[in-house]
């Protein structure tokens, strides 16, 4: 196994390897603690979590589309406080980094979150400011850049653990927000969000999902992601982090290639529980036939140097 | 210890009992063994373009030969259960499972009331409970299953054109025949949940119903297919409960129909 180094540094948390899993896709693990060791995770990104539960949209939720997904979940979550006593106490349980997805539908949610948060063992704090499902907060911060800097600054004020931004691709130009984020103050982004989309049931003529638009996710969003990911490594400095549509190793590494320190899987693991797992050993694999002796090696590795 | 298995299950037979209802019988490894009626699996299409498992109940467990039957519908053109439905003995389709929680089995005088493509499941309950029970299917016009449910329980039937039984729906089968019966089991289209709930509440009996809704992950951690329910969620603590994880099969008090 020494043979090769497959360990990344994401300011300053070591994750065993660069594979971790998309918020809102793995819950807090638990449920796929029964397919999955997730000791073999270089982190797990929860559910998003808001400072009160959130009841969520009414169903349905989701809807399959051509190679991939929509949904409109809506954040559905416990409120911080379940959260510390259950989640965090579970996740602590593994040898993994614990990286909590934050929301929040004013500034003041997301600080009173970020804040309860800082006395907790997790590892880095991930800010949602990209969820398309939500009428409030979620994506209304993260179209615009000035919103983007400033939310981003008043975490930083207050936050004891490594703040990611995560953006999202329902912008003009990603790489202005990415920008913005970095200007903010913020320690890394990932990337993408969902893309917002619609399904409409022709036999009933109305829309599929009670939202009417939901995020669209899954392989066929990988190449648009790809493109964000190479982007805005060209544009920021930040270690990034890169999702959409990974269902392979293959995809994984195009990600890493592009310019992302670490990977999320998300949609994926609904299509098969263990894909995560297959993602670290194909990486591991690719690495070897190509005698890469260490994965840093190959981030951003087709950008002109 | 594992509750749930991924595994390749390999189709035994596979034949069309009516227009687009299909009867397959796949042999599991470890599924069966360990499934209760009321549960479902979820069967994996194999291109990449659909996605998401396709939730399926089951219509029969065989633990010792582990094998599983599942009557399902055919929804349309190029769909994943149109996949399925052209799979011949020998082939191969990934499936994970057994899911949900099942029905408890009591000892109470029941009807197991079925409607539609909600008639399958209710086919293992009544060959799993040991007590008096009757079968009451609700079908549109076409027939399945039905010598299967008169080989295990007393059944009547209703249909929607009157060509077979009841002219109508369950509740009028029930009716019609003059039926009691303390407990009812039911699965099929919410609007006969919703009436099977009203018509428990105003006989003072228990009723238990397996929902449905669009699902992703199937083992809850998608929160996709939440049902809204009187108590509080033991997820989220908002009276959410997952129809995959906490269901199918709700107590008709505690959900909202």
């Amino acid at each position: 196994m020494s043979d090769i180094k497959t360990s990344v540094n994401l300011c300053g948390v070591e994750l065993k390897n660069p594979v971790m899993v998309a918020s809102g896709t793995f819950g807090s693990g638990e449920e796929y603690s029964e397919f999955v060791d997730l000791n073999r995770l270089g982190a797990v990104v929860t559910k998003g979590v808001a400072n009160i539960p959130w009841p969520g949209n009414p169903t349905p939720r989701v809807a399959e589309v051509y190679g991939g997904m929509l949904n409109a979940v809506g954040l559905q979550n416990p409120g911080i406080d379940v959260f510390c006593n259950r989640d965090i106490p579970f996740l602590k349980n593994y040898d993994t980094k614990i990286i909590v997805n934050v929301c929040g539908k004013s500034t003041s949610d997301y600080l009173e979150v970020v804040e309860r948060l800082a006395d907790e063992p997790v590892d880095m704090l991930e800010i949602n400011i990209s969820c398309p499902n939500v009428k409030e907060g979620g994506i209304a911060f993260g179209q615009d850049p000035k919103l983007v800097e400033q939310i981003t600054s008043d975490i930083k004020k207050i936050a004891k653990q490594p703040v990611i931004m995560k953006l999202s691709p329902n912008v003009t130009d990603i790489t202005e927000m990415a920008r913005a984020a970095e200007a903010g103050g913020a320690d890394c982004l990932s990337l993408i969000n969902t893309l917002t989309g619609m399904k409409i049931d022709i036999d009933r003529r109305t829309f599929v999902l009670a939202n009417k638009t939901g995020g669209m996710s899954g392989p066929a969003i990988h190449p648009i992601a790809v493109r964000m990911v190479y982007q805005t490594a060209q544009a920021v400095k930040l270690p990034l982090i890169g999702m959409g549509g990974i269902a392979t190793a293959e995809d994984a590494i195009e990600m890493i290639l592009a310019g992302a320190t670490a990977v999320s899987v998300g949609t994926a693991n609904f299509v098969d529980p263990r894909t995560t797992i297959k993602v670290v050993e194909g990486i591991e694999a690719y690495m070897r036939k190509y005698g890469v002796k260490d994965i840093n090696e190959l981030v951003g590795a087709v950008h002109e140097r | 210890m594992a509750t749930k298995f991924e595994e390749m299950a390999v189709v035994v037979s596979q034949k069309e009992i009516a227009t687009d209802i299909y009867d397959l019988t796949i042999q599991t490894k470890d599924i069966a063994a360990n499934a209760k009626a009321g549960q479902f699996i979820s069967l994996y299409c194999n291109d990449g373009t659909k996605l998401l498992p396709r939730p399926i109940s089951l219509c029969g467990i065989d633990r010792e030969a582990g094998t599983l039957r599942l009557v399902y519908r055919v929804t349309g053109e190029k769909t994943g259960t149109e996949q399925f439905s052209k799979c011949k003995a020998g082939d191969e389709i990934r499936v994970l499972g057994p899911l949900g929680n099942g029905f408890e089995l009591g000892d109470k005088k029941a009807f197991l009331i079925g409607g539609g493509i909600g008639i399958p499941p209710m086919l293992q309950l009544a060959k799993e409970l040991n007590c008096e029970k009757t079968a009451v299917l609700g079908y549109r016009n076409e027939l399945f299953l039905l010598e299967d449910f008169e080989a295990v329980c007393d059944t009547m039937i209703a249909t929607e054109d009157g060509s077979a039984g009841t002219k109508g729906n369950v509740i009028d089968a029930i009716k019609a025949n003059g039926a009691k019966a303390d407990v009812i089991y039911a699965c099929g289209p919410t609007p006969m949940l919703r009436a099977l709930k009203a018509y428990a509440e105003e006989n003072d009996m228990e009723c238990y119903v397996s929902m449905e809704e669009r699902m992703a992950c199937g083992i809850g951690a998608c929160l996709a297919c939440v049902c809204k329910t009187k108590e509080k969620d033991h997820h989220t603590n908002v009276n959410n409960k997952r129809i995959c994880k906490e269901g199918p099969v709700f107590n008709a008090k505690e959900v909202e129909l």
